[in-house]
């Protein structure tokens, strides 16, 4: 019989059965009873319930921060489980626990769990870190009391180089997780099942046979099904094992990404492609959904933002779906049907995603405008690629997130833009959307913003 | 050794980095615990229930009960005053999200999927959403009138803007946990600021005497005033579903949840009108506010005059009407936020001295000192004459701590030269009045021990949400016994220990508790010394308590050696204190008295530079210089004015409440309700406190009131993106709305 098996506190733990949506926050508060990390929003968008997972990269462990609220708990399937409960240890505190009461970072005390277990994972990252890389490490953890400047001096002061428990006993972690099988999972029956393959290929095969299944790749927004709206899922197919399933090639024209490369693995690979890119990335989510996201996860979710697509599109990215053995491919903007209605059937899976390089020839640029700077969903998502011999422009391709129902390309002013200069084509004005008003931005500001983010990708 | 005034840290620090703060939903719960959750009609905001089908929600796997107002077998009452707020909607709902039953099941996860079962018909009728199209006065008008306002002046000033509401959004959202007791008493641990009301309403609700009901908070996670009245629905939900099944009963909402069915800080609309003379002094200012109450009162009465009691801020006004009007909308019912009414007042008077200075060309800060308060020019609206004015020293230490005339020439170039990046500077002032203006609140009560071995035992009736009360007033019991501050004993607030104490609430915490402690503390302190004085045979006033000793001449004893003495010379080592803030007094008909026993006094100079093009906006430097006193514990107070200064420039930037038409709140997580973040944190962030003589009111170690006042701090940074956006067209007054979003900002610039 299979079972779910990862290590915490240096044993390994295996559970035979488990309900297939149980969250992880949920295990560890209610099964566990361990009562430190804590519950602020059940949306992944507070970091209250930060936990840090370790996983074998490149022959080592690594630890990423995520948020509990919104990951199944098969997900730390032959991974590490590591929370607040574990770091104080011979009743010493860690050295980020102690930088944190050294700086007076903590008031009330209910997001301190979640910002110390993501000042760990930046701790063993084991870098030299600055402020942005402290700041960026924390956008996701929400604190309504200190204002955050003691946090900030708490990471300065604790991340650098590690000497903890685990720094010490890495070759011990390392040898248990490898231990652990790496075969397929599938726990449950056949109407009731946590299934997480350990090739692209068997996971192709299993959602073909499954079409009724969910798959689940980050879980970051089907975590939001089950918690908000008390949708069960009975059978969940996660394609985080497959390590096949998320491989990134650099070729000479383009990169190929495997749809399960999270964002944050992607995030070097998108910034030597274009620093907007990576900008934009970075601004994607916070720490903790980057390491859950996915790529594949974000497109085949259909978002009318999603921020990357926009921006995979411009760049005249190509999509290819795996259903079974059998595979097909389109332009990513063909993808997107409508609200929440995308060009896939039960069963397929988004499969890897061919992006092009600009050219010395081409300028990209991608922009996006929300209420708050880090960590918050498009008001508007701009992204352009303009192909110019010499002064004019040969060639647009334009898309916007947040404008339509779906990500979409402005094919009618793209048209307009082609045998103009770049200095006469500041005049154009985008004729191809028809925006809502909600509550992130009105129509109107949609419409003028996303005349000002052309205007300025023209400039 | 003096343990008042030292930068200690908060008491539960290391607890709250090891994950081990006990939190309401962390007390682990007995076996038989049954989970609480409310409510609601899916649609529909206001209107008659014509149908109430909960049998489907009865029949739900795991669900053992289902509640309505039937089953109360007291009052169905939950609001703070006017008996408004019904725990449970009763024949017609009044706001999209409002209580109507209560699914009580073994776990949260079923009750939780049970409540979806429901069937409820509303007979809808269109919800008033917004206060401008609010015709109802939920509570009377009121204003103070002085002189003629309306006269002619040489310079007139004009404007109308919009000033937005603001979710609590505490980390721990609200939740409550109760025990059922022997002969139908209850033991409610929640997470409130106003343990004595939730003990009060459910008592109430139970139809039982108060006696039987205790309730205890240990700690909250953020309070923010989101959990003075408002945190008593769901303690009498969890005690109605223990009473009712006799079982532990745990009601802790979703996020979701709590952002749809608590309260908010107050969304305002002010016109005004103002004349002043060609230096730029006011001669005249008339304004009217009008309030989104919601639903219900609430505490909204005192806190539309908590506005009119702030209009001023820091400015003399010679002739006024200040006027609001507290509107009723369709939404839920607003309530106390920190400021309490009081942040709408200032930030109107500041987006009036920089509209003046906008208009006239001025400096803004030369406009602002114009108008200052000062000599013959020291009455407040209310009739309360300033005693404690210290707005020109602070004020001017500050603009040559921060540069700020420097800088302002800087700024002006910049803005000359740059087509769409424009750069923004503003120094504004605080003037913040401390003391509930409901004069009976200002009292507080403590309970002290000190047992045998010389242990200290520290009770009081003000409640821990983070502002670090709690080691304050164990550095004031520790200083009265001259004692490491590790001998005492900090323990939950508990309505059993200390009776009829008021809300933890108008930054009254510390010098209410504190000064009641002190008390307590002082009688034990006397009787010790009473004791010792005839042992040694010495006058009582020679003796000293310090460094864990007690000494008089030769003599010397330790104090945990007194302690045991007096425990066997039969002399009490308990007391209970009780504190009346004195001088206080407020004359509501006549809109005069003494409202406020001191006031609370600060300044911050902020920069920001704003995109014209897509209105987006960084704030890139802040200074503060802040009052608080002489400070009992210097690095408490520090994050406290840091904390107010992020929570309040949240509020006047990125935090945006929307409401769609049919009243739902649209924003209603953190997906969409973006409070600021690490990054919206200027990097070049000084912060410092002022070089005080004292209180002048006689306080608690003549420090002053720390937790509301710096909220209003980042005025400074709305104000400096009205200087930014006002560089594109100067001399004209932009339209600029709170909160300064990118959307608003933008809007602003095309106003011109």
């Amino acid at each position: 019989m299979q079972s779910l098996s990862f290590l915490r506190g240096g044993k390994i733990v295996r559970l035979e059965k488990f309900e297939p949506d149980q969250m992880l926050l949920g295990y560890l508060r209610l099964t566990e009873k361990s009562k430190g990390t804590k519950e602020g929003c059940n949306e992944g968008d507070c970091g209250a319930c930060t936990v840090v997972l370790g996983d074998l990269h490149e022959g080592r462990v690594r630890y990423q921060a995520v948020n509990a609220c919104i990951l199944l708990l098969g997900q730390i399937h032959g991974k590490e489980l590591i929370t607040v409960d574990d770091l104080a240890r011979d009743g010493k505190l860690h050295a980020v626990q102690q930088a944190m009461v050294d700086t007076h970072g903590s008031q009330c005390g209910f997001c301190t769990p979640g910002f110390v277990m993501s000042l760990f994972s930046l701790a063993h990252e084991n870098r030299k870190v600055d402020r942005a890389a402290v700041v960026d490490q924390i956008a996701g953890n929400l604190c309504r009391c200190t204002g955050y400047r003691p946090i900030i001096e708490a990471g300065l002061r604790a991340c650098g180089s590690v000497d903890d428990y685990w720094s010490q006993h890495s070759a011990e972690i390392a040898a248990q997780l490898k231990a652990i099988a790496a075969e397929d999972l599938f726990v449950g029956d056949d109407t009731s099942f946590f299934a997480a393959p350990a090739t692209a290929e068997n996971l192709a095969t299993l959602c073909a046979k499954y079409p009724t299944a969910t798959i689940v790749s980050g879980a970051t927004d089907v975590a939001l099904w089950i918690n908000k709206q008390m949708r069960a899922q009975r059978q969940i197919i996660y394609t985080g094992r497959a390590k096949d399933f998320s491989i990134i090639e650099d070729h000479s024209e383009h990169i190929s990404i495997g749809a399960g490369a999270t964002h944050a693995v992607l995030h070097d690979t998108l910034t030597k492609l274009h620093p907007d890119l990576g900008e934009l990335l970075r601004r994607f989510g916070s720490r903790q959904v980057r390491a859950s996201g996915t790529i594949g996860g974000n497109i085949a979710n259909g978002s009318p933002i999603g921020d990357m697509p926009p921006a995979l599109i411009a760049l005249g990215a190509t999509l290819h779906l795996r259903h079974g053995d059998t595979a097909r491919s389109m332009k990513l903007e063909d993808f997107f049907i409508a609200y929440g209605k995308q060009n896939r059937v039960a069963g397929e899976l988004v499969w890897r995603i061919d992006v092009p390089k600009p050219r010395p020839n081409q300028i990209f640029k991608c922009t996006k405008i929300s209420k708050r700077f880090d960590d918050d969903i498009s008001a508007v998502m701009g992204a352009f690629l303009f192909t110019l011999a010499g002064d004019k422009i040969t060639a647009a391709r334009i898309a916007y997130g947040g404008m339509a129902a779906t990500p979409k390309r402005a094919l009618k002013t793209e048209a307009a833009l082609i045998g103009k200069t770049l200095a006469e084509a500041e005049s154009i004005v985008l004729v191809d959307y028809t925006p809502l008003s909600d509550m992130r931005a009105s129509a109107e500001y949609r419409n003028t913003v996303a005349n000002a983010l052309l205007q300025k990708a023209l400039i | 050794m003096r343990t008042v005034g030292k930068s200690i840290a908060h008491d539960s620090a290391e607890l709250h980095v090891a994950g081990t703060a006990t939190y309401i939903d962390d007390i682990l719960e007995p076996d038989g615990t049954v989970h609480v959750v409310p409510g609601f009609a899916k649609d529909g905001a206001v209107g008659k229930i014509t149908a109430l089908d909960l049998s489907l929600v009865l029949g739900s796997r795991g669900v053992l009960a289902v509640l309505t107002a039937d089953d109360i077998p007291g009052i169905n009452d939950c609001s703070p005053i006017a008996g408004d707020d019904p725990i449970f909607a009763k024949g017609e709902i009044q706001f999209h999200g409002q209580v109507i039953f209560a699914v009580v099941a073994e776990t949260r996860e079923a009750a939780m999927r049970a409540r979806l079962m429901a069937k409820i018909e509303i007979q809808k009728s269109t919800p008033v959403v917004n206060v401008q199209d609010s015709q109802t006065n939920l509570l009377p008008p009121y204003a103070f009138t002085k002189g003629d306002y309306k006269k002619a002046s040489i310079n007139n000033i004009s404007g109308e803007f919009s000033i937005g509401g603001q979710e609590h959004f505490y980390l721990e959202g609200q939740v409550a946990f109760a025990i059922p007791q022997e002969k139908n008493g209850m033991l409610v641990h929640s997470s409130t600021q106003h343990p004595q009301e939730i003990q009060h309403k459910i008592a109430a609700m139970l139809a039982i005497p108060d006696a039987m009901v205790v309730c205890e908070c240990r700690r909250m996670g953020g309070g923010f005033g989101g959990k003075e009245s408002q945190a008593t629905q769901w303690a009498a939900l969890a005690a109605l579903a223990a009473h009712k099944l006799n079982r532990p009963a745990k009601c802790r909402l979703d996020r979701d949840d709590d952002f749809m069915m608590t309260g908010k800080r107050h969304d305002f609309q002010v016109v005004y009108e103002a004349g002043f003379d060609k230096t730029a002094r006011l001669t005249a200012v008339d304004v009217n506010f009008r309030a989104r109450l919601g639903y219900s009162a609430d505490l909204s009465g005192a806190i539309c005059d908590r506005t009119m009691f702030h209009v001023d801020n820091a400015y003399y006004y010679p002739a006024f009407n200040i006027a609001t009007q507290r509107m009723k909308t369709n939404t839920v019912s607003n309530t106390a936020f920190r400021g309490f009414g009081g942040p709408q007042g200032i930030v109107f008077a500041e987006a009036m001295m920089q509209s003046i200075a906008i208009q006239t060309g001025m400096d803004a800060l030369d406009v602002r000192k114009r108008n200052f308060y000062g000599p013959r020019r020291d009455v407040t609206p209310y009739g309360q004459k300033l005693r404690d004015n210290i707005l020109d020293e602070i004020v001017a230490q500050l603009e040559k701590s921060s540069s700020y005339r420097k800088r302002r020439k800087e700024v002006d170039a910049y803005n000359k030269s740059s087509r769409f990046f424009k750069k923004g500077l503003a120094l504004t002032p605080v003037k913040f009045g401390i003391s509930f203006t409901a004069t009976h609140l200002n009292q507080a009560g403590a309970l002290v021990h000190v047992y045998s071995d010389g242990s200290v035992h520290l009770n009081h009736g003000g409640t821990e949400m983070g502002q670090g009360l709690y080691v304050k007033i164990a550095q004031v019991v520790a200083e009265v016994f001259g004692i490491a501050l590790d001998r005492v004993a900090i323990t939950a607030t508990n309505t059993s220990k200390v009776p009829n104490t008021s809300a933890t609430a108008a930054s009254s915490g510390t010098d209410m508790n504190g000064m009641a402690a002190r008390n307590a503390a002082l009688v034990i302190k006397d009787r010790m010394a009473e004791l010792i004085a005839k042992v040694w045979k010495v006058n009582k006033s020679t003796i000293t308590f310090a460094g864990d000793k007690i000494k008089s001449g030769r003599h010397v004893i330790k104090f945990s050696e007194l302690a045991k003495l007096a425990k066997e010379s039969r002399v009490s080592l308990s007391c209970a204190g009780h504190y009346a803030t004195p001088e206080i007094y407020w004359d509501r008909a006549s809109g005069s008295g003494m409202p406020f026993f001191y006031f609370a006094y600060g300044a911050s100079c902020s920069e920001v530079l704003v995109d014209t093009m897509t209105g987006e906006m960084k704030v890139t430097r802040v200074d503060i210089l802040h009052d608080v006193g002489h400070s009992l514990n210097p690095i408490i107070d520090i994050g406290q004015i840091e904390g107010a200064f992020v929570q309040g420039m949240g509020w006047l930037t990125t935090e945006e409440l929307v409401y769609d038409d049919d009243g739902k709140l649209r924003t209603h997580a953190p997906s969409t309700y973006k409070i600021p973040c690490a990054s919206d944190v200027p990097e070049d962030f000084r912060v410092a406190i002022f070089k005080s003589k004292g209180n002048v009111a006689d306080t608690i170690y003549r420090s002053k009131a720390v937790g509301e006042p710096p909220l209003m701090l980042p005025i400074s940074v709305w104000c400096a993106v009205m200087d930014a956006v006002a560089s594109v067209k100067p001399g004209t007054v932009p339209k600029l709305d709170t909160p300064a979003t990118p959307e608003a900002i933008l809007r602003a610039v095309n106003s011109l």
